[in-house]
């Protein structure tokens, strides 16, 4: 480096204002430009083409509306069932996950940790209709007994209000096949973040005789809690949004705030189960559901971002 | 770091460095016995199964291995051993998941799985044909081979409109993108990232019900909402693998008096181009399997349909979906959930595929050091 | 082949700061020129100028005249491409291109400008270009292997024939020995002393006793503090510089006393 000012890396080059600019020059760029610009359009399309098919569902008479009392009360019990299954999923799923990655990142064996890190990965990649088939035909009869032993035995906590239903396809069931499929999220993000943690501040801890989860605790923890927050909210958005899953592993019906019998709906599956054959002010009724399940989703992608990039700013790592 | 600045007391006895420690064999011994106790418990209370075993074990062994280090080692150690109790136990439920899905879609779907299941359509079979093959009367027929084109039609119309798109853009950010317009892509990039599937669906069934009519349906509109889905993910991968091309070659090529536009075209998009692609190929594992978005636009058929433009096109995992939640027969449903499952098989063997297809392409491609 | 430069009155800026001030020298034709100073004196990005490479730097700019044979580089409609293809450029770590062959990377400039060239055309210019890099016998039977598997010091070299390929009028060399062992040094130095010949060659470089053996003129930049611009001290014939400097700070410096 013999230049003062030469910048970081990272820069990349930028034609010039007195470069002349070459036919070829322009023609690219110009396309790239297009590109990006139309991607711009897509997503003004999407707004402008959800907001003006979900209009008529403000407009129209409340009675008119599925339950007949207005597109509030028609939604908030989805809105209920979508973050009810989120939340059981993200209660299972945090602690495997973060247990998972620092097994990856701390514990296993070196050798095997890239292959049990790609194991874990392998999750991501099987389709959702996959873990749907898997959840109504394996996991809700293998689980059923234990929605019946806490519809017994904890009935008296309104969530686990008996009977619950034989068939095990519940919310409780539903948020399970959830958990197992945000899994490799969290998993992932946690595990890079914890891989990343400055060998230093390990090495600093474990010379002043710091146990490995002592170690794990003052340097790894601290060093990746904002990627770990992240994660969990990159699942929740995931969670959130998943369809097939919920649409075939839960017995939907009514709102009820037992999570062990059959009832409950979430927005997405309520979208796939009903759209197909829906039509005039039920489609209209239905895209102004996708419109609040957008903006739920939008609202926690944007808050993990947020925290991604306050973390960046910190470490003056761009 | 009150943890590691106050050593615990030891007595200065010269032997002080092995003080107070278990045998290195404890851990083993232990989960052994616990092992033992574990199958022992699981049988004594209500019959052995394999889940109380597990359970019973874990548990055995997290209580025994943590109580003694407490009592020998102290709590410090204590902690440290359960921990790594629950870290070893975490890997092992999240393995359960991951092998009994696979194990159950093998196993599932090899019944029906057949040359035969993958060239027919479900065209005129009925439930009527179910029952008689339940009584072993006919054989079983009904396959999935238009679901399987479909899916190649729709993912593959994906693909053309996304690649492009994605591959341009992000060259934009990388080689030219700078200030409002720049920033403004890359963060509308990562809110359509957040999209969920199904609202890339209803966007493509408004779009054309407004373009085609109400209850428009067909491959192309499919098409559409996977794009919506896949775009972002192209810009993404492809950005990243531009961006780790080192500056110095575009530098070199500059100074041979190579124009930016060939650069980027000759130089810098070939040096990235196996992670390009492999990015490209794992974005369409990943839509290839989105159902949610294509039950809204492309709707279900039971007959072979080639052309995505009109009429509505099966497609893998719909096909899926419609086999296990509406059997062709309501008594006799085994019939349609085989072959639920076996689609969910041939589903699979496409992702993994693919995903294979990516690390090769990965490799192969890579830029060859040659020695 | 192979022009002077003229440098007249030339400022250098990064968006409003500046780090090159008022540097007028002249570069003769098929001489070697040597650059030397502190770190952060501003001669890598004196040398960028000399074939606008600077350019590529976002917010980077020029004042003042630099004449190629009596042509302004920053003159009202020079394209910069046209200007680099006249003057070469090799960097302080080689970089061939990953995902070409030895020969592939020799004939880059032509290539990526999609000149065609017949078959015996483009073995005559490798051949000749390899062997003005006198790297011509070790690679001239693996000539469709990637560049990148060569080691460092036949990879720097294969840059400069990549450079020469093209037959420009002036070479630059930023720190072109930088990133290399003693021995692949002393190839590259050798191989400049060949190519003065024909070319006019503009080097930068840390080593003072590399500038001392290499050089015609040695040219000693110099900063008065971070934050100030880079200066050119003092301009000579390298055996003036090296023995009898005349500014008391190129004597310190070429003496080891700073720097």
């Amino acid at each position: 480096m013999t230049t003062t000012a030469k910048p970081p890396p990272t820069e990349r080059p930028t034609a010039t204002p007195r470069a002349k600019a070459r036919p070829g020059d322009r023609i690219f760029s110009r396309s790239a430009q297009v590109a990006g610009i139309l991607i711009l359009i897509i997503l003004a399309g999407v707004a402008a083409f959800l907001v003006r098919e979900a209009l008529p569902t403000f407009s129209a008479d409340p009675s008119e509306i599925d339950g007949g009392e207005g597109f509030f009360s028609y939604v908030w019990p989805l809105v209920f069932g979508t973050l009810a299954a989120a939340v059981i999923a993200l209660i299972v799923a945090t602690p495997l996950a973060l247990g998972i990655a620092l097994f990856i990142s701390h514990y296993a064996p070196r050798r095997l940790a890239q292959g049990l890190g790609y194991i874990v990965d392998l999750l991501a990649a099987i389709p959702s209709v996959v873990f749907g088939l898997w959840g109504i035909q394996w996991l809700a009869p293998q689980v059923q007994p234990a929605w019946s032993w806490l519809a017994d035995n904890l009935g008296f906590i309104p969530l686990f209000t008996g009977p619950a239903s034989a068939t095990g396809r519940t919310m409780m069931t539903a948020g399970l096949v959830l958990a197992v499929m945000i899994l490799p999220i969290i998993t992932a993000i946690s595990r890079e973040v914890f891989l990343q943690t400055p060998t230093l501040h390990e090495e600093a801890a474990l010379a002043l005789g710091a146990t490995r989860w002592e170690m794990i605790r003052v340097a790894v923890i601290p060093f990746g809690r904002p990627g770990i927050i992240s994660g969990i909210m990159l699942g929740l958005g995931r969670a959130l949004g998943e369809t097939m899953a919920v649409a075939m592993v839960l017995s939907t019906g009514g709102f009820t705030w037992s999570m062990v019998t059959s009832g409950n709906n979430t927005i997405a599956a309520e979208i796939a189960l009903d759209f197909p054959e829906s039509s005039g002010l039920k489609t209209n009724t239905l895209i102004a559901a996708g419109l609040v399940l957008f903006a739920i989703t939008l609202a926690v992608n944007m808050f993990a971002r947020w925290i991604v990039s306050r973390r960046s700013e910190f470490s003056g790592a761009n | 770091m009150s943890v590691a600045t106050k050593p615990p007391a030891t007595p200065a006895a010269p032997s002080s460095l092995a003080h107070n420690q278990l045998p290195r064999y404890t851990t083993q011994v232990v989960l052994v016995l616990s092992i033992a106790a574990g199958a022992g418990l699981s049988a004594l209370f209500g019959g052995f199964s394999p889940v109380s075993f597990a359970v019973l074990s874990v548990l055995v062994f997290g209580v025994v291995n943590t109580t003694l280090a407490g009592i020998v080692e102290g709590r410090r150690k204590a902690v440290d051993k359960l921990v790594t109790t629950f870290v070893y136990t975490a890997f092992g439920i999240a393995l359960v998941p991951l092998i009994s899905v696979i194990w159950s879609v093998l196993d599932n779907g090899a019944e029906r799985f057949s040359i035969d299941f993958l060239t027919t359509s479900m065209r005129n079979v009925t439930g009527l044909n179910d029952q008689q093959a339940l009584e072993g009367a006919a054989p079983f027929i009904g396959g999935a081979y238009h679901a399987i084109l479909g899916t190649f039609l729709i993912t593959g119309l994906a693909t053309i409109i996304s690649v492009p798109i994605g591959l341009l853009t992000s060259i934009y950010l990388v080689e030219y993108g700078r200030g409002r317009l720049a920033r403004s892509i890359t963060f509308f990039v990562d809110v359509m990232t957040g999209i969920p599937s199904i609202v890339a669906g209803l966007f493509a069934a408004a779009l054309f019900a407004v373009l085609f009519g109400v209850g428009t349906r067909n491959g192309f509109a499919g098409a559409v909402a996977l794009s919506v889905l896949m775009i972002p993910v192209v810009v993404r991968s492809s950005e990243e693998m531009l961006r780790i091309v080192p500056n110095e070659l575009r530098e070199a090529a500059y100074a041979l008096g190579v124009p930016k536009w060939r650069t980027i075209v000759r130089v810098v998009v070939p040096t990235a181009i196996s992670g390009i692609a492999s990015g490209v190929t794992l974005a369409i594992a990943r839509v290839v399997g989105e159902t949610a978005p294509l039950i809204v636009t492309a709707g279900f058929t039971s007959s072979i349909n080639s052309d995505p433009f009109s009429d509505w096109m099966m497609s893998l995992p719909a096909y899926v979906y419609s086999q296990a939640m509406r059997p062709l027969s309501g008594s006799s449903p085994e019939p349609s959930f085989d072959r639920a499952w076996a689609a969910a098989l041939t589903l699979i063997l496409i992702v993994m595929l693919l995903n294979l297809v990516a690390r090769l392409i990965a490799r192969l491609f890579a830029p060859k050091t040659g020695r | 082949m192979s022009k002077r430069i003229d440098v007249g009155d030339l400022n250098v800026y990064y968006g409003s700061f500046l780090a090159v001030e008022g540097v007028s020298m002249a570069i003769e034709a098929r001489s070697v020129t040597a650059f030397i100073g502190p770190s952060g004196c501003g001669k890598s990005t004196f040398i960028r100028t000399l074939n606008r490479m600077h350019e590529v730097i976002p917010g980077a700019r020029v004042e003042g005249k630099v004449m190629l044979d009596g042509e302004d580089l920053y003159g009202a409609n020079v394209d910069p491409v046209t200007v680099r293809r006249q003057v070469g450029m090799v960097f302080q770590r080689p970089n061939p291109f990953p995902t070409m062959s030895i020969r592939d990377n020799v004939l880059a400039g032509m290539k990526l400008n999609s000149n065609r060239l017949r078959k015996s055309e483009a073995d005559d210019i490798v051949e000749r270009s390899l062997k003005g890099a006198n790297l011509w016998n070790e690679v001239k039977d693996r000539l469709d292997k990637p560049g990148s598997g060569l080691s460092g010091g036949q990879q720097q070299r294969l840059c400069i024939a990549r450079a020469i390929a093209v037959q420009p009028e002036v070479l630059l060399m930023d720190e072109p020995c930088s990133a290399l062992d003693p021995i692949s040094t002393l190839a590259i130095e050798d191989l400049i002393g060949e190519l003065k010949q024909n070319y006019t060659i503009v080097i930068v470089t840390h080593n003072m006793q590399q500038a001392a053996r290499v050089s015609d003129r040695t040219a000693f930049f110099n900063i008065a503090g971070t934050g100030k611009p880079g200066k050119l001290i003092e301009m000579d014939d390298t055996t003036k510089i090296f023995t009898n400097p005349s500014v008391k700070a190129t004597e310190d410096y070429v003496s080891g006393r700073f720097g």
